[in-house]
């Protein structure tokens, strides 16, 4: 009762007030509420947020917009999409054309938990779905590898088909690496960058490898 | 007063005991008004109710939703301006801190992370030293030898060796009935790693070695570097006479120190017989297998799964064309020549 002891009332003034029951969680800091506007908005909002994201990772400044506000709408959209592309269609041929829808699903999702628990253990600064953000967030550049992969695979698959293929691929997989150590290493201890920069990098070198081996049945 | 407020959880019954044990132990009408807080201009009543109120808060910690209901309530209960006031701001105080609570609590995962923490303490100039060190068996083998407990470099060299399977298996023609490439892949380096040391651990405590899983897990992972050399390679040029040349040189290297440094830390004969020859047969074993369970080189029936792209009789991998691997191989065999 402590805190209540110094709470009185003046008698000459009437009590009266408003009692509202709040429809849906407020935030104190929101005026407004968002409950209410149109769902397009909400939506628009949520694109536009992802789109300057993408912006981001194709150009990779050292800014904090993607660590502030991390969404993970960004990294599942790229991540379906590239599994998407990577599906095989061999459901009728005797080996394997492609990996599995799921296989490259778990080893994004997996390989990205186990980076950010790597770097945290190493005494990153980083929040785990913030590291989160970043890794499928860097996805993209691989992505675009794989689209480009799919068009000239559609011309041709020979030896130049190939070699188009790799220097696309090895150019893409160097710009995802870079973009996400240029997020991620700043959250380290100076020293120990490399520790980290590695399996970022080997994440990375599978998905490009999958991407290469990629050839339709 | 204090009995009140001692009473005040469990229950609005025990909330007035206090108040009766005052009324009955006093055997007068008169109440005591010493014990009760100085509160002018609320019934003793509605402090106690508001009090439990808050309690009852506490101990729900739902959604504010409820904060705010409830917020709604004791102030159409006491009928007082107190929502603006103090009393909102300190109800609104103590629901964040039993919302925080209740969060730090849930996030209690962190603690186990953290017990790994330690093992991660490493520099990149220890992890490079020591995958060197890997490679060269010490010869001093009556003093214990000192094995770093870390497990930054072994995890980074099992997913390293199972980066190196999936490009094995993905040129050489395995095909995975049930699972995936992955799945395999993962499986059999985290296995490895985890059951071998587990069990060489066991056989260790039988014959009383002076090792700690941590130890072991280290030793054990960092012993792989040998087979993530040697299979990287022979992936890439496929001779046989090269594999074997590999085994015995490499494996038969990395397999030499970590038996060295077991032996260091086990008495008797016998003992040390049975834990070095059991951990260097089954990492030899294991890169054997590693070899051609997952890197079949098949000739002959080629010719019906390739493409017209390919020319028959020539020991190609199926996704990677003919032309770097042609060059690889003959270069190989060049060089091979000339030595």
């Amino acid at each position: 009762f402590a805190g209540l002891a110094d709470v009185s009332i003046s008698e000459d003034i009437p009590v009266e007030g408003e009692i509202t029951v709040p429809v849906g969680s407020h935030s104190p800091e929101e005026d407004f509420s968002t409950l209410d506007e149109p769902v397009r908005d909400t939506i628009m909002r949520d694109l536009k947020a992802v789109g300057k994201k993408f912006v981001h990772v194709m150009y990779p400044k050292k800014s904090s917009a993607l660590l502030r506000d991390w969404d993970l709408w960004g990294p599942l959209v790229l991540c379906v999409s590239l599994a998407l592309m990577l599906q095989g269609g061999s459901a009728d041929s005797k080996d394997d054309g492609g990996p599995q829808f799921a296989e490259v699903f778990v080893i994004i999702w997996f390989g990205a938990v186990v980076i950010t628990l790597n770097s945290k253990l190493l005494g990153g600064t980083i929040s785990f779905f913030q590291s989160l953000c970043v890794l499928g967030y860097c996805v993209l550049p691989l992505t675009v590898a794989m689209l480009v992969c799919r068009l000239v695979l559609l011309a041709g698959s020979g030896t130049i088909s190939f070699i188009i293929r790799l220097i696309v691929v090895v150019a893409m997989f160097g710009w995802s690496t870079l973009a996400s150590t240029a997020f991620l290493a700043d959250s380290q201890p100076p020293n120990r960058k490399a520790l980290v920069v590695y399996p970022i990098f080997l994440f990375y070198f599978v998905i490009s490898w999958m991407i290469l081996a990629f050839t339709p049945q | 007063g204090t009995a009140a407020t001692g009473g005040g959880r469990s229950g609005t019954a025990t909330d007035w005991g206090g108040f009766e044990d005052n009324m009955q132990g006093g055997g007068s009408a008169v109440i005591d008004m010493e014990n009760m807080d100085d509160t002018s201009g609320s019934s003793f009543e509605d402090m106690g109710e508001m009090h439990q109120r808050m309690k009852e808060e506490e101990e729900e910690e739902e959604a504010e939703g409820e904060a705010g209901a409830a917020e709604e309530e004791d102030g159409e209960f006491l009928g007082m301006k107190g929502l603006r006031g103090q009393l909102g701001r300190q109800v609104a105080d103590q629901m964040w801190q039993v919302g925080k609570r209740q969060a730090s609590r849930a996030f209690s995962l962190y603690a186990n992370i953290d017990i790994l923490r330690p093992y991660f303490d490493v520099e990149p100039v220890q992890v490079r030293a020591r995958l060197l060190e890997s490679m060269i068996p010490v010869k001093m083998i009556n003093f214990p030898q000192k094995i770093a407990g870390e497990l930054y470099g072994p995890l980074m060299l099992v997913f390293t060796l199972v980066a190196i399977l999936l490009h094995g298996m993905k040129t050489s023609e395995t095909i995975i009935r049930e699972g995936t490439l992955m799945g395999t892949a993962i499986g059999t380096c985290f296995g490895y790693w985890l059951g071998v040391s587990s069990f060489i651990y066991f056989l260790a405590y039988l014959c009383n070695a002076q090792i700690t899983m941590v130890q072991m897990l280290s030793l054990l992972g960092y012993g792989l570097f040998g087979h993530c050399i040697t299979l990287f390679v022979t992936y890439n040029i496929h001779f046989h006479s090269l594999f074997y040349i590999f085994w015995l040189g490499v494996g038969g290297l990395s397999t030499l120190r970590m038996v060295a440094v077991l032996v260091s830390r086990t008495v008797g004969h016998t003992q040390r017989l049975i834990l070095c020859g059991t951990l260097a047969a089954l990492h030899m074993l294991f890169l054997l297998y590693l070899h051609f369970a997952y890197h079949k080189v098949v000739e002959g029936i080629l010719d019906t799964l390739e493409g017209p792209n390919v020319p028959p009789f020539q020991r190609v991998a199926r996704d990677i064309p003919v032309v770097s691997n042609v060059v690889l191989n003959t270069t190989a065999k060049a060089i091979a020549l000339t030595l």
